[in-house]
């Protein structure tokens, strides 16, 4: 008989250490990346000829980066790595998959999804004037091309990729003219207890905080009513502190982003049953913490089942891949098994005490007025939302989407669908898991069709 | 402290060795490194990547990961392209706000 075929979607911490696992016990999987370069997003590589020293890029991750990218050079042909293919669809067993404009298909025995996260976002006044960017676009900026996203750079949001890329940048030698946390400082308190019994990649940012290493810098937390200044490009960054009285600096770009959300759209086409997370408040496909999705042949790593962060992606990715292996009758090390389930029940207290220390800033989102841009892919508004929600009765996000088209776009929702559902929801008056996710659509991401892209 | 209104985006945080690639940008010369970006190449020389189809507005991205499908660029051989995701190549000619069809 031959060997059963494990496809992996997703070369970062967690699809790698899942390929690694696999490729030990003698399996060959198929890890598709559309990235060129393996390493997922907090170890992203730059491209070729943008390469600097993994110190300058990573930091104090240098040495998870170096371990993490050389897992595929050292195990060589016993991966089947399919770099720059876009997976862009699940059914039946299959996955269709895009590489420089040529389509081909993958069946698959087991399908392990390790497709990661991304920033969210909450839309204020100014969001898509050029120069504002996500946290996590930021950093990338710096990571992979060492460039900064302007000469005098502002930054604001929640969780710890705030602090993070703020000391990123100022060690980088950019101009940070200011931090802004739009958490009440109190709620980080709370947790600072939970979070310092275990540190963590993800909680380094409070690492930095502590250290005050952005010289100049305005800092400031519970800040409100954040705005862009500018007309065409960015000149400002303006909000309310906690007694409402009005700030503002001058600078040329603001990255802004208010924790993550997981990319999960294949788990959905591979028919994945989703759960409301309330810590997170967002719906993930339901995960095992063996890994094991609703569904037997497909399996779940990473940021993209649920935010754990890079630690905890790579724990992941090995303790799915034994489950994969066990499932097809190959041997597995109770041992390690049992190491990998009490180091991922550790993180998950970290990661509650986290959460908690970065709740969700409704505020911003009850702020967003009727003009304001919430789809950016196609400009439709706040105002759209609410006016469908209250005269056309449309409860849920894909009522609203098949009215306005927000989440319709080229982004499929990625960028507006949560702040969609927390507008549905405060319209409606109802609780944001009652507001609905926005269902995934194939194609996942743009790809060529007859005379342009879809 | 305002930055002049065509004045670029980006700015090279990180120099390093290697060769120059010649792009042009609405038909005028520019210049970028090889290893960078065509998201990095246009925003090291010029405060935007596109016109926006949806209204009076110009876009310079916003996520750098492939997710938000913002920075596709309109190339003067009709081709378009995913700025954060395409290498800059000698020879490109991007079209910003030459591009007569948008
Ligand atoms: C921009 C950004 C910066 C971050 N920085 C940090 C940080 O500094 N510290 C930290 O602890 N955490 C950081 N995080 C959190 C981060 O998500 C995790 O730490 C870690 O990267 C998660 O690993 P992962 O393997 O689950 O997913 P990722 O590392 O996100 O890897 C997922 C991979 O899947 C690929 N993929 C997804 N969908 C498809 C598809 N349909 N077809 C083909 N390939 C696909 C992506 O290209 C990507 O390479 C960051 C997150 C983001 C978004």
């Amino acid at each position: 008989m031959s060997d059963p075929v494990i496809a992996i979607v997703g070369a970062g911490p967690a699809g790698l250490r899942a390929a690694e696992t696999l490729a030990l016990a003698g399996l060959r999987p198929v890890l598709f990346d559309e990235a060129e370069r393996p390493g997922g997003q907090i170890y992203r590589q730059p491209p070729p000829g943008a390469e600097r020293p993994g110190a300058a890029i990573y930091g104090l991750e240098a040495g998870k980066a170096q371990a993490v990218h050389a897992i595929l050079p050292t195990l060589g042909e016993r991966i089947d790595h399919r770099a720059g293919t876009l997976v862009w669809n699940v059914f039946e067993g299959r996955l269709d998959t895009l590489r420089a404009g040529a389509f081909a298909h993958q069946p698959f025995d087991r399908l392990i999804l390790a497709t990661g996260a991304m920033d969210r976002v909450i839309p204020f006044p100014g969001w898509t004037t050029p120069g504002v960017f996500t946290l996590g676009g930021a950093q990338i900026a710096l990571k992979a091309q060492g460039v900064s996203i302007g000469r005098r750079v502002a930054f604001v949001g929640a969780g710890p990729l705030l602090p993070l890329v703020a000391h990123q940048y100022a060690k980088a030698g950019a101009e940070v003219v200011a931090v802004l946390d739009v958490t009440p400082f109190g709620a980080k308190l709370r947790s600072a207890a939970g979070m310092l019994a275990q540190p963590s990649t993800l909680a380094k940012g409070l690492y930095y905080v502590a250290r005050n290493a952005l010289g100049r810098a305005r800092r400031a937390s519970g800040v409100r009513a954040i705005r862009v200044e500018g007309e065409g490009r960015v000149a400002a960054l303006a909000w309310t502190d906690h007694k409402g009285a009005e700030h503002r600096v001058a600078c040329d770009a603001v990255g802004a982003s208010f924790g993550l959300r997981s990319e999960s759209q294949l788990a959905d086409l591979a028919g994945c049953t989703f759960a409301f997370d309330a810590l997170t408040r967002q719906w993930a496909p339901v995960r095992a913490p063996d890994g094991r999705s609703s569904r037997e042949d497909v399996f779940l790593a990473g940021d993209g089942a649920g935010i754990g962060g890079a630690d905890v992606a790579e724990l992941q990715g090995r303790r799915v891949a034994l489950t994969v292996l066990q499932d097809v009758g190959r041997p597995v090390d109770v041992a390690e098994v049992a190491r990998l389930d009490s180091a991922l029940a550790r993180q998950a207290q970290f990661r509650a005490a986290l959460e908690g220390a970065y709740p969700y800033p409704e505020h911003l989102v009850a702020a967003v007025a009727d003009d304001e841009i919430l789809c950016r892919c196609e400009g439709v508004t706040a105002g759209a939302l609410r006016d469908v929600v209250r005269h056309k009765g449309a409860a849920e996000v894909n009522r609203v989407k098949a009215f306005t088209r927000i989440g319709m776009g080229r982004c499929q929702g990625r960028v507006c669908g949560h702040a969609a559902a927390e507008l549905v929801a405060l319209e409606r008056g109802c609780p944001v898991e009652d507001a609905g996710r926005l269902r995934g659509q194939p194609p996942v991401k743009p790809i060529p069709v007859l005379g342009g892209f879809s | 402290m305002t930055a002049a209104a065509d004045a670029p985006l980006f700015h090279r945080l990180a120099s390093r060795a290697g060769p120059l690639v010649s792009f042009t940008i609405d038909g005028a010369p520019a210049t970028a490194q090889a290893g960078d970006l065509l998201m990095t190449a246009i925003l090291l020389n010029r405060p935007a990547l596109r016109r926006f189809e949806f209204g009076e507005a110009h876009r310079a991205g916003f996520c750098f990961m492939a997710a938000c499908q913002d920075c596709w660029v309109t190339l003067a051989d009709g081709g378009r392209v995913r700025a954060c995701t395409t290498l800059v190549r000698n020879g490109m000619a991007v079209l910003i706000d030459g591009d007569a069809r948008v």
